[in-house]
């Protein structure tokens, strides 16, 4: 019983579960509040959700891992900017529907109560069309590398990122907020977003708790739209189009013989991965409060590759339930090690602790055997 | 016939476009000749050896060895040691080396172990490696040294008593290959102004009539590394450069034939890895400052990224490629910014620019290598087909 | 007598009780060519890697009785002993590197090395390759063979042939070798090539060294050996000289079990029938058949271009409701067949299916027009052994035909496990599936277990044609009767067009009512099931049968 509980869930998964608990369990004696803990815990793991579940289409279509997140990143990055450079543009456009429809109200709730909701979704609308053509030509590339996607994939992502870098200094943005304030031009490395849409999930619904014995915040909107956004991955892999790719993932010769095109399931898979990179890089803004751009999405890859892995996933396997568990398990981490592990020792050992837990994790990945029996 | 224009064409475009991408960034710099070969002399003497630790794991067909970054960390800490115990000069960085070589071969057996388990996906796994081994690396330098490993020299410490610093003067080892054998060049009328130079030290003068200015060379430092390529030649045409070949082609080939296939993969990358240990004490000795956290991840990314430029890929390398990579690469290096403020009026430009090239030269090596191996994977396939079907 | 150079004493092996060779004794003297003949899956390969020590037979079990060289007796764990000991192999498939010239190949891992002081510190490894001895040596190999390669020649810009004589160059060169092993070594080979090639190895034999020939070319076998051994089902049955068999005799005693004469299978078809081009055949059917009958399924000049098994130009028809074989020995292309037809591998020709013109290279098309298809890939193509068997078995019905799914067609269909499962429960209980449930993953099941599977995927479809590739190949034989009762039972119930292909012809004759015989690409003949087996034993080694019965081309 317990040695099969251990088979199914695996050791390394076993023994950093293992360590998490440890971890709340030591926090109140080295004065880390198990409260707050479990607050931030929740909010990261909200914050990193949706980009985890980026690399379950790619991963069940037998792409790989996705290390090349950053280019759907970069499609949210570009739906972030564009919706604050245009942010009073498409207020404008909204109320003057109103206005030409003569519906009153409507003016109402788009200049002032939805002004922040309605920027939020004008980032996500802008940025799902630039990652699904960004996606396509990524899943173009990726089918004709077919067996060294995953190496390729860093690249295009570092490559990709590094082209942005130059694209941010010379594209147009005019925003006074957004661009250099003494040259006018060119964007700032980091961008606040509060005005536009600064925790219009984390604060929706939001449970806050803050008296003298309970600190207490749990961000039910982003776990919500979390939520809604895992629930139609599940959806879409459960549907004819979903079942096909799973088994292109699992054995494209099988499915080449049941008449599915390949490679279109593939290409899909890639856009589908880059569209939930770009919505998840947008919810981490919300949450974050600001968007970084220039070298920011260069190694965001990394963490949402090992989490998934964490959670049990296989280079060529994983699920919902990978993706929630392995989230919650690797932003644990990242928040219990700084503050208990720094109380006690008084040093900040969380960055080499997530250099070896998340390479660790990948490596373990990479050198398992993937496929038994063949 | 086509085909092989093709192929020509397809082998050479990636220098070829540096060569282009040169000549017209150099006059836009502005840089005299003189300057450029002062610079290009000193980068091939600092890089051309951590990159020809490249070849040996490209012959034995494991691709591009992203796992050197392990050979730069063992080196990387046989020069803090000499460091702390201060000792300079040549015996310092001998003793850096002695100190790094069996460091760097126990990483290089671990990652080649880890590589044979990880077969048909070295790259991304020894590209992962390095990062796992970076978290250790950083455990030891940063927790460990001065609290279990004994480093007591407080100009290395962090004032909290343990862990080494961020900046690391290698004063003591500053250029001491570079400068073992003091050579300049210099045009004829400028000679007499260059004598105080070397501190009054005698040194070798080449007079050359055309050249302005003066240029130093390291020249020890060129033999180190004309000695090094005379080593891999003669590594080519032993049993085991020859086994190394044959396992690159075709493993299961190899491994009826005899040749003990994972253990000759594990020496390979051995190999590799100490070699980018000593690669990674001459690229210091150069430098003169060590960046105890960042200096090994540059290393890895930079050297591969100049091989590539030279006109190498993932399965075939030559000594050729690495010079012709180390001048086009960092002459792009130096130019860029300078081209770039003088065209856009911007150096940020130039500068994300060429950091956009080596990541960019670097996928474009991978898709180009994939995609050829995919077609001739078919080409295989068809071979085996006998007579073209159809009448 | 002198000693023979390897005695074979009583060898037999089964393989998980499944008897594969029983009783082998012979033994061959230095010099003798002798020439080893057999069906596919007769024990011939069996047979050699007992004699390599091939990991797979110490690893299920040893084997039976003992081997001798020299008169001692040796037990062989692994290839390099059988090497050690002067026994050579040469493979069908090449074992070269490419990219190395003749030379590097033929003395891969024996070369010759300059002395060096470091070899003595480190280990020979880092002697350097003396090339001119090293050329000197191929060159006196090549030579032997009697070819005229360049030793600095690239393998990989090789002729097919050269590549050949560079294989057994190689095991020439091993000074030892005094026993060689040829795996269909003419296969490749032109004419002019292979003759090349005997006088070479007649050349060989002369030095003394022994020479065991495997081909299923007779008249090459007559002409080259000097004695001919026979295993038909894992048995020796003949073991003499070749002047005393005529290679019809051969071709007999290969197939041929005239003694244990099995239930013929029901003369196809029933009702009375006259046909274009099948008329030849089913004329000689004692019934005369007047009805007409359109084909099934027609082909015409098909080629396919799939690796080891190339169609050069096939044409046939299969009527409908009848059980039609393709057999012929492997790599002739009898697999290229349905694989081409079902689009899975380059094809070209013409196919039409119930009179209209089927699309190739589009495996879509061939399904979309209710043909169904069982590879013989089981586990390469056939399964998803990392999903359930529900997936399995409804999964191209689902792609294909818009079933096990709820929802709006073309905007948005989710799978229906229920059905999926229910459908896969029916199967399950029909064909007798050995499983936990429709749940259990398609990895978890035995051969046999998985080949149901397969039928059951193909029976989903409701096909009207329905292609079978090696339908009992590595399974037992319990499950062999079962498979092969569940396709004439399907056949007979749903008057589905069954096409079989196989390598045991044994299996066509007895459910198939016509079995084609695939040589080198082309059909050499069709004949009724009944026809005698050593007529179909000519078909395979590509001798025309004296009889009249011809192919349809």
């Amino acid at each position: 019983m317990i040695s099969r509980f251990i088979q199914n869930a695996g050791w390394p998964r076993i023994i950093i579960a293992l360590f998490l608990l440890g971890l709340f369990i030591a926090a109140p004696f080295v004065g880390v509040r198990v409260d707050t803990s479990l607050s931030n815990t929740l909010v990261r793991f909200g914050m990193n959700g949706v980009m985890v579940l980026a690399m379950i289409p790619m991963v069940q279509a037998g792409c790989g891992l996705n290390f090349g997140l950053p280019l759907g990143i970069i499609a949210g990055l570009l739906g972030a900017t564009l919706s604050i450079e245009w942010n009073t543009e498409i207020l404008a456009w909204l109320s003057g529907l109103g206005t030409q429809y003569k519906i009153s109200w409507l003016n109402e709730i788009f200049v002032t109560t939805w002004r922040e909701p309605l920027g939020f979704a004008s980032a996500i609308i802008i940025a799902i069309p630039i990652a699904a053509i960004l996606g396509w030509f990524y899943g173009k590339l990726l089918n004709r590398v077919k067996g060294d996607e995953m190496m390729i994939a860093t690249y295009v992502g570092f490559s990709s990122v590094s082209f942005m870098c130059i694209a941010w200094l010379l594209l147009p943005y005019k925003h006074p907020t957004m661009v250099w304030g003494y040259a006018g031009k060119g964007l700032r490395t980091t961008i606040s977003v509060e005005g536009y849409w600064l925790h219009v999930l984390s604060d929706s619904l939001a449970l806050n708790i803050q008296t003298e014995d309970i600190h207490l915040y749990i961000p039910t909107g982003m776990l919500i739209f979390f939520a809604v956004m895992a629930i139609l991955v599940w959806i879409f892999m459960r549907t004819k189009t979903g079942t096909a790719m799973t088994a292109v993932g699992s054995n494209p010769e099988f499915a080449r013989a049941s008449g599915v095109n390949v490679d279109r399931m593939r290409t899909i898979s890639v856009m589908m991965s880059t569209v939930l990179g770009a919505v998840g890089i947008i919810v981490y803004e919300q949450s974050f409060g600001f968007i970084q751009l220039y070298m920011g999405p260069f190694y965001m890859a990394l963490p949402a590759v090992a989490s998934i892995l964490l959670g049990g996933a296989s280079v060529n396997k994983a699920g919902i339930l990978n993706v929630i568990v392995g989230t919650f398990l690797f932003q644990g981490i990242l928040t219990m090690t700084p503050s208990v592990i720094n109380s006690y020792l008084q040093t900040d050992m969380s960055e080499v602790i997530r250099l070896i837990v998340s390479n660790g994790m990948i490596l373990y990945a990479l050198t398992r055997k993937v496929r038994a029996g063949r | 016939m086509i085909r092989k224009l093709f192929d020509i064409i397809a082998n050479n475009a990636v220098p070829a476009v540096f060569i282009i991408i040169s000549a017209f960034a150099i006059p836009l710099s502005g840089y005299s000749a003189s300057y450029l070969i002062q610079e290009m002399l000193t980068r091939i003497g600092r890089n051309s050896f951590l990159i020809l630790s490249l070849l040996i794991p490209i012959m034995a067909g494991m691709g591009l060895n992203f796992g050197m970054v392990l050979g730069a960390m063992a080196g990387q800490i046989g020069l803090l040691f000499i460091c702390d115990w201060g000792i300079v000069g040549i015996p310092g960085m001998v003793l850096a080396c002695l100190i790094g070589t069996p460091i760097a071969i126990v990483l290089g057996i671990f990652c080649g172990h880890v590589l044979n388990r990880a077969k048909g996906r070295e790259m991304v796994t020894s590209y992962i490696l390095g990062f796992f081994i970076n978290g250790v690396y950083q455990m030891v330098v940063l927790y460990l040294m001065g609290w279990i490993i004994p480093i007591t020299n407080p100009a290395l410490l962090l004032s909290r008593g343990y862990g080494v610093r961020n900046a690391v003067s290698l004063l003591g080892i500053r250029g001491v290959l570079d400068n073992l054998i003091p050579t300049i060049i210099t045009g004829t009328q400028g000679a007499g102004q260059f004598f105080n130079i070397n501190g009054g030290k005698s040194f070798i003068l080449v007079q050359l009539p055309f050249l302005e200015g003066a240029i130093r060379i390291p020249l020890a430092t060129l033999i180190v590394i004309g000695l090094f390529c005379i080593f891999i030649m003669w590594f080519r045409k032993t049993k085991l450069g020859q086994d190394m070949r044959a396992i690159g082609q075709s493993q299961a080939v190899a491994d009826s034939a005899g040749i003990p296939v994972n253990r000759t993969r594990i020496i390979a990358i051995v190999i590799s890895t100490v070699l980018a240990c000593y690669g990674q004490i001459i690229y210091l000795q150069n430098m003169g400052t060590l960046n105890t956290y960042n200096s090994h991840d540059q290393a890895g990314m930079f050297s591969i990224a100049a091989l590539l430029i030279g006109g190498a890929s993932v399965s075939r390398a030559t000594i050729a490629n690495v010079f012709a990579g180390v001048i086009l690469f960092h002459l792009m290096f130096i130019v860029a910014p300078v081209a770039g403020k003088n065209l856009i009026g911007d150096a940020q430009i130039g500068e994300y620019f060429r950091v956009f090239v080596s990541y960019g030269i670097i996928a474009i090596a991978l898709v180009l290598h994939a995609w050829r191996r995919n077609r001739e994977r078919e080409a295989a396939r068809r071979s085996l087909r006998g007579n073209k079907g159809g009448e | 007598m002198s000693t023979p150079l390897l005695r074979l004493d009583h060898i037999g092996k089964e393989f998980y009780g499944n008897r594969v060779l029983s009783d082998i004794t012979f033994d061959i003297s230095a010099g003798e060519i002798i020439g080893l003949v057999g069906e596919n899956g007769a024990g011939k390969s069996t047979l050699l890697n007992i004699l390599f020590g091939m990991p797979v037979i110490s690893s299920t079990g040893g084997h039976e009785g003992t081997i001798q060289i020299d008169g001692k007796t040796v037990h062989f764990t692994s290839p390099n002993q059988a090497l050690a000991h002067g026994i050579g192999m040469v493979h069908q498939e090449f074992s070269l590197i490419p990219g190395f010239t003749a030379t590097e190949n033929i003395l891969l891992n024996r070369e010759v090395l300059n002395d060096s002081s470091m070899s003595y510190i480190f280990s020979d490894r880092v002697s350097t390759l003396n090339r001119t001895a090293m050329n000197d040596r191929a060159r006196a190999a090549i030579n032997t063979l009697g070819v005229d390669i360049s030793p600095d020649m690239v393998v990989s810009e090789m002729p097919v042939g050269y590549k050949q004589f560079i294989e057994i160059a190689r095991e020439i060169d091993r000074k030892n070798t005094r026993l060689l092993f040829l795996d269909e070594p003419t296969a490749v080979l032109t004419e002019q090539e292979a003759e090349i090639l005997i006088i070479a190895l007649q050349k060989l034999a002369k030095k003394g060294i022994a020479i065991v020939f495997i081909s299923h070319r007779l008249s090459e076998v007559k002409q080259l050996c000097s004695r001919i051994l026979v295993l038909r089902d894992g048995r020796l049955v003949t073991d003499q000289p070749a002047t005393e068999l005529t290679t019809r005799q051969i071709a007999s005693l290969m197939v041929g079990r005239e003694s244990e004469r099995r239930e013929v299978p029901p003369e196809f078809p029933e009702e009375p029938v006259e046909v274009s081009n099948a008329t030849e055949v089913l004329e000689s059917s004692p019934k005369k058949k007047k009805k007409k009958i359109r084909p099934a399924l027609k082909v015409e000049h098909l080629w396919v271009d799939m690796p080891g098994e190339t169609v050069r130009d096939v044409s046939f028809e299969v009527m409908k409701g009848e059980i039609f074989g393709i057999g012929g020995l492997a790599g002739h292309g009898k697999l290229g067949i349905p694989n081409g037809i079902m689009g899975l591998y380059p094809s070209g020709g013409k196919v039409l299916l119930k009179g209209r013109k089927l699309t190739l290279n589009k495996p879509r098309a061939a399904l979309g027009r209710k043909m169904a298809f069982v590879s013989e890939d089981r586990r390469g193509v056939g399964l998803l052994l990392d999903e359930p068997l529900d997936w399995n078995i409804t999964f191209t019905a689902m792609q294909t035909q818009g079933r096990f799914l709820l929802g709006i067609p073309y905007i948005f269909q989710m799978r229906n496990e229920h059905a999926m499962k229910k459908e896969a429960r029916k199967f399950i209980d029909s064909l007798g599936i050995k499983c936990t449930g429709p749940n259990q993953l398609a990895g978890e099941l035995s051969g046999g277990n998985q080949q149901k599977v397969c039928l059951a995927k193909a029976f989903v479809l409701r096909p009207d044609v329905l292609l079978i590739c090696e339908p009992t190949r590595g399974i037992d034989i319990g499950a062999k009767t079962l498979v092969l009762d569940t396709l004439k039972e399907y056949n007979r119930e749903n008057g589905t067009t069954i096409i079989i292909t196989s390598s045991e012809l044994e299996e066509l004759r007895s459910v198939c009512n016509r079995v084609a015989i695939v040589d080198e690409g082309r059909i050499a003949g069709i004949l009724p099931a009944s026809s005698p087996a050593e007529e179909f034993g000519m078909l395979m080694m590509g001798e025309k049968p004296r009889t009249g019965l011809s192919a349809t081309e």
